[in-house]
């Protein structure tokens, strides 16, 4: 019954969503750190989504989310002249990382939304086909 | 009266069930960049399954039926977005609920049909007790 392949399309949506909520707070938390090697600062990391076929009994819809990958934010690094700073370097600079806090609290959001769509989407589908099986008693 | 004669209400759940798979595919695929939202059109549906030579004629006992043709084989149909993204993601998840707010209120009003000749059949098996 292809009523079935809904809660993998749902459940495959619902992990994507959590690695996306994952790279928020890990932006989040990274927000203000600095170092004085532009290579060793954290950058923005983003998920990138993308569509599969969850099941081949299927020839329309469940089409599931995949995550193909986590790429890094290619934003420029803010730069503060601090030479007191302990990792600054011999210029007296120190390199913040590129997380923007006011798109990631958008991501946030809007990773949070989707993760309840999908919630009621598999509830209202249980529902459906606990009253299927019910028929006729 | 036949046994058999489910017949509409069974094909409505039948194109309810496939149409809940789609659009639960278009909510998951919210957020994919690329991902184009589809849908079910009931009205080809409809037109397919009341066209009388939809299905294969068998002239003989071995001959494998088609069944009712037409429900199960509507095609999938790209929707037109209100609004657009530069994403190219076509899904709105506004009307995606909808939609599936909606055919899940078909699906139960379908249930509810044959249910309700489940029972008209079991109370004349039981001769009206």
């Amino acid at each position: 019954m292809s009523m079935f392949n809904v809660f993998d399309t749902a459940g495959t949506a619902m992990s994507a969503q959590a690695v996306r909520l994952n790279t928020t707070s890990s932006n989040l938390a990274n927000a203000g750190s600095v170092s004085g090697d532009p290579s060793k600062v954290y950058r923005a990391r983003h998920p990138v989504f993308s569509t599969f076929q969850v099941a081949m009994d299927s020839e329309i819809g469940a089409q599931g989310v995949r995550v193909d990958g986590i790429v890094e934010s290619q934003t420029p690094l803010g730069v503060r002249f601090q030479p007191e700073h302990p990792e600054a370097d011999e210029n007296g600079n120190v390199y913040v990382s590129n997380v923007n806090a006011v798109e990631e609290m958008v991501n946030m959001i809007s990773a949070s939304r989707s993760y309840k769509n999908n919630i009621e989407i598999v509830n209202t589908t249980k529902e459906l086909l606990l009253q299927t099986l019910s028929l006729g008693r | 009266m036949q046994i058999d004669s489910f017949s509409p209400h069974e094909q409505a759940l039948s194109f309810r069930a496939r149409r809940n798979e789609v659009l639960s595919a278009n909510i998951a695929n919210a957020d994919t960049p690329n991902y184009k939202a589809r849908d079910l059109d009931f009205q080809d549906v409809l037109n397919a399954a009341s066209r009388p030579s939809s299905s294969l004629r068998t002239t003989h006992a071995t001959h494998i039926s088609t069944g009712p043709a037409g429900v199960a084989n509507g095609d999938l149909k790209y929707r037109i977005p209100v609004q657009p993204t530069l994403d190219g993601n076509t899904v709105e998840t506004d009307i995606e609920q909808t939609a599936y707010a909606e055919n899940a209120l078909h699906y139960r009003a379908a249930l509810a049909f044959v249910d309700g000749q489940i029972r008209t059949l079991k109370f004349a098996i039981k001769g009206g007790e």
